[in-house]
């Protein structure tokens, strides 16, 4: 099953690594992976997406938890919990029919046209895995030039946060 | 007080308490070295390669229980350190490892003698640390030495680059530290600890399966305690052994791979498996599908990671063994008392196992049997040995015969397996208890692949007994090819070895070499009554003898081969 954790960890060279490496040393596989700085400067927060079955996840989220540099860690996936990803897309659009179906799908999707060449457009979406999944597939009407995804990020429901 | 940040290193030290440093000098760690020179205090020991440091800090610590000490240099200095380092951290030992790296300056230049010793170590260290401010030198020692010691102990690095130990801070030292993001539970769930209880008054057929982690947490006196109270059967680890005296009569040997006949069986058949700072590891559990089928297990440990992670645990106790077994003890007075009726009949079932004597041998008028040699040196020393070893057949015997009665004395390798360990372990278990008598049972493949502590042990009148049990084989590799690869002795054999006892000679202690069966414990004690002095016992044994019992990998508990005059034969072994 596809998961989501998230953790808070100390901003410091090479915590990241300890992560990555516990991941790669227990041959957990990881799907994406975004980290960056918090509000508070002495803290990242990253998010990794990986699938396992319930006890490999109890697995993952307790070696996580036993690294010194982790302050906290939690499965978003577990609880109701909003995902983004951001997708910037570059595909190539040539003459007027073609320009204009893109557009279109763009518009459904709610994604932006952001970059303009003669021959190509540039498209940033976000949305959940599905949504991005889903136009990924539908854009393919177009030729893509360039794929960039940011990986996934996420953050609870409700009142609470991470550091609570 | 200002102080260079060589004499932060070395003054923290001090004031931690170290009473000695395991290390070897280097370009990047001179700075430091200068300082120690000029310290009145710090006891610093020089080994003949930094794998020898690591295991007699390693070997130091899990005798007496404080800390071991590493200090070396940076690139080689610091990967040759690396094999101790990930012994200590698959055994949970406690140990603050001090390497000297290249100036900051000259970080990521593949600078001369420079290697990413913190990237290197990762993976085997519980912590580590680049300190790039000498402000924050003498804090991160402290918090070395928390991280080290506190929760699952284990290995922690500091590396500190020559230009941070030149340069000038005010020195102090903090008394504690806290780490936000760890603060190891202690504690156990009373609810949990009571569920436990209540599983074990209502199990037919409890075990009681004890680890590493009892020693580790110095919980002999409750877990005796407790295990008397109840009357139940209690099994031990290799890294166990001694949390609960081995003569007892409610002990039935060790279990696993190598364990006795009615030690696997009772875990087979149990329907409670009570874990008791152990992991269920491989060497310990066989396959994991025919695992203990009928049981349900009450897992105690520190680590939360290490519960339910080999096998599913329907009662996880997170917290210190000591702690929890003492709350438990308390808890126990509060339920009825423990009616041994209701364990008879599973007590007369183990006997019938016990009848098998699975650990019996026969003797040779001829050649010498490795087990008996460890029969002997449990009576010439009473019990009360140090006993290290090394890894591979010599170990298991060791294991299997010194019946060791109490924690922190029986010294080897279990996690991570590492050749070499014996002798330097030996040396560092006798640094910290220089009385005691420390016995290093190794054998000839593993000696050698530390052999040059031999110098240390005379530089600093360490008289360590060595039993290298001799066969001429790497056995365990050896008995794997005779059980499953049809004798095919794939470079198992050793065919030019040094004469042993002109080695010892040579680095200038005294040296005895033992072929008769009827010499063996006349020499174990004419070596013992060498108080002061190194003696290398090379005791040549017979080279076809093989540990048993065994679970072949891939088996199950029920599944042992038992010696060949026992129940049944090993398959392939004619």
């Amino acid at each position: 099953m596809r998961r989501i954790i998230s953790m808070l960890l100390e901003n410091e060279p090479g915590e990241l690594s300890r992560v990555a490496g516990l991941f790669s040393a227990r041959a957990y596989n990881i799907e994406s992976l975004t980290v960056a700085v918090t509000e508070d400067p002495t803290m990242s927060r990253l998010t990794l997406v990986t699938k396992g079955d319930d006890a490999h996840i109890e697995q993952i989220l307790k070696q996580i938890n036993k690294l010194i540099a982790v302050v906290k860690v939690v499965d978003l996936s577990a609880n109701p919990h909003i995902e983004r990803e951001l997708i910037l897309i570059k595909v190539i659009a040539k003459g007027n029919s073609q320009r204009d179906e893109i557009k279109r799908l763009v518009d459904i999707f709610e994604a932006e046209i952001i970059g303009v060449t003669d021959s190509t457009y540039t498209v940033q979406m976000t949305g959940d895995a599905d949504q991005t999944d889903s136009f990924i597939s539908a854009i393919q009407i177009a030729e893509i030039v360039e794929l960039a995804r940011s990986g996934v990020t996420g953050i609870s429901r409700g009142k609470k946060g991470l550091k609570g | 007080m200002e102080l260079t940040g060589a004499e932060i290193v070395v003054q923290s030290l001090h004031d931690e308490g170290v009473e000695f440093v395991f290390g070897y000098p280097g370009g990047a760690a001179l700075h430091i070295y200068d300082a120690i020179y000029n310290h009145e205090h710090i006891n610093h020991i020089l080994t003949r390669h930094e794998q020898g440091a690591t295991h007699a800090a390693d070997g130091y610590s899990r005798s007496t229980g404080k800390t071991g000490v590493v200090l070396v240099t940076s690139g080689p200095g610091a990967t040759n350190a690396v094999t101790g380092i990930a012994t200590a951290y698959m055994d949970s030992i406690p140990m603050v490892v001090i390497t000297g790296q290249v100036p900051t300056a000259l970080i990521g230049y593949d600078s001369f003698q420079e290697a990413d010793v913190v990237g290197i170590t990762r993976p085997c260290v519980k912590h580590n640390f680049l300190v790039k401010n000498v402000n924050n030198l003498a804090e991160t020692i402290k918090k070395a030495f928390h991280v080290a010691e506190t929760g699952r102990p284990g290995p922690v690095l500091v590396d500190v680059p020559k230009d941070i130990t030149a340069q000038k801070a005010h020195y102090h030292y903090p008394d504690d530290v806290t780490i936000r993001s760890y603060q190891p539970k202690i504690k156990g769930n009373d609810r949990q600890i009571k569920k436990g209880l209540e599983m074990l008054q209502a199990a037919k057929r409890p075990i009681i399966y004890v680890g590493g982690g009892a020693v580790l947490a110095n919980a002999a006196e409750e877990l005796t305690h407790f295990v008397r109270d109840t009357g139940l059967p209690i099994t031990q680890t290799l890294m166990g052994l001694g949390a609960y005296p081995a003569p007892d009569s409610q002990f039935i040997g060790m279990l696993g791979m190598h364990g006795t006949y009615e030690a696997n069986m009772a875990m087979h058949e149990a329907d409670l498996i009570f874990a008791i700072g152990a992991r269920f590891d491989d060497r310990v559990t066989g396959d994991l599908n025919k695992f203990a089928p009928s049981a349900k297990v009450v897992q105690i440990d520190i680590d939360p990671a290490s519960i339910g992670k080999n096998r599913k645990a329907d009662v996880p106790i997170v917290g210190d063994v000591k702690v929890v077994l003492t709350q438990m003890i308390e808890a126990a007075k509060q339920l009825p008392d423990y009616d041994p009726k209701q364990t008879e009949d599973w007590w007369k079932t183990i006997k019938q196992w016990q009848s098998l004597d699975s650990l019996g041998f026969e003797l040779d008028d001829k050649l010498i049997k490795p087990q008996q040699v460890v029969k002997d040196l449990y009576e010439v020393t009473g019990g009360d040995a140090f006993v290290t070893s090394d890894v591979g057949q010599h170990q298991m015997w060791a294991a299997q015969y010194y019946h060791f009665k109490e924690p922190r004395k029986w010294i080897n390798s279990g996690g991570l397996g590492t050749m070499g360990f014996g002798l330097p372990a030996a040396m560092g278990v006798q640094f910290g208890n220089p009385d005691a008598d420390v016995a290093c049972i190794t054998g000839d493949g593993s000696i050698l692949m530390c052999i040059q502590e031999l110098a240390t042990c005379l530089q600093y009148g360490m008289p360590v007994k060595v039993l290298c049990l001799n066969n001429r084989y790497l056995g365990m590799v050896r008995q794997w090819q005779e059980f499953f690869y049809e004798r095919r002795y794939s470079h198992t054999y050793m065919d030019s070895l040094p004469d042993f006892v002109k080695l010892t000679e040579s680095f200038g202690h005294v040296g005895m070499r033992v072929e008769n069966p009827a010499d063996v414990k006349g020499a174990l004690q004419e070596a013992f009554a060498l108080k002061d002095r190194l003696v290398f016992m090379d005791i040549v044994t017979d080279q076809s003898e093989n540990v048993f019992p065994m679970i072949p990998s891939g088996a199950g508990h029920a599944e042992m081969t038992m010696r060949p005059d026992k129940l049944n034969s090993p398959k392939g072994a004619a």
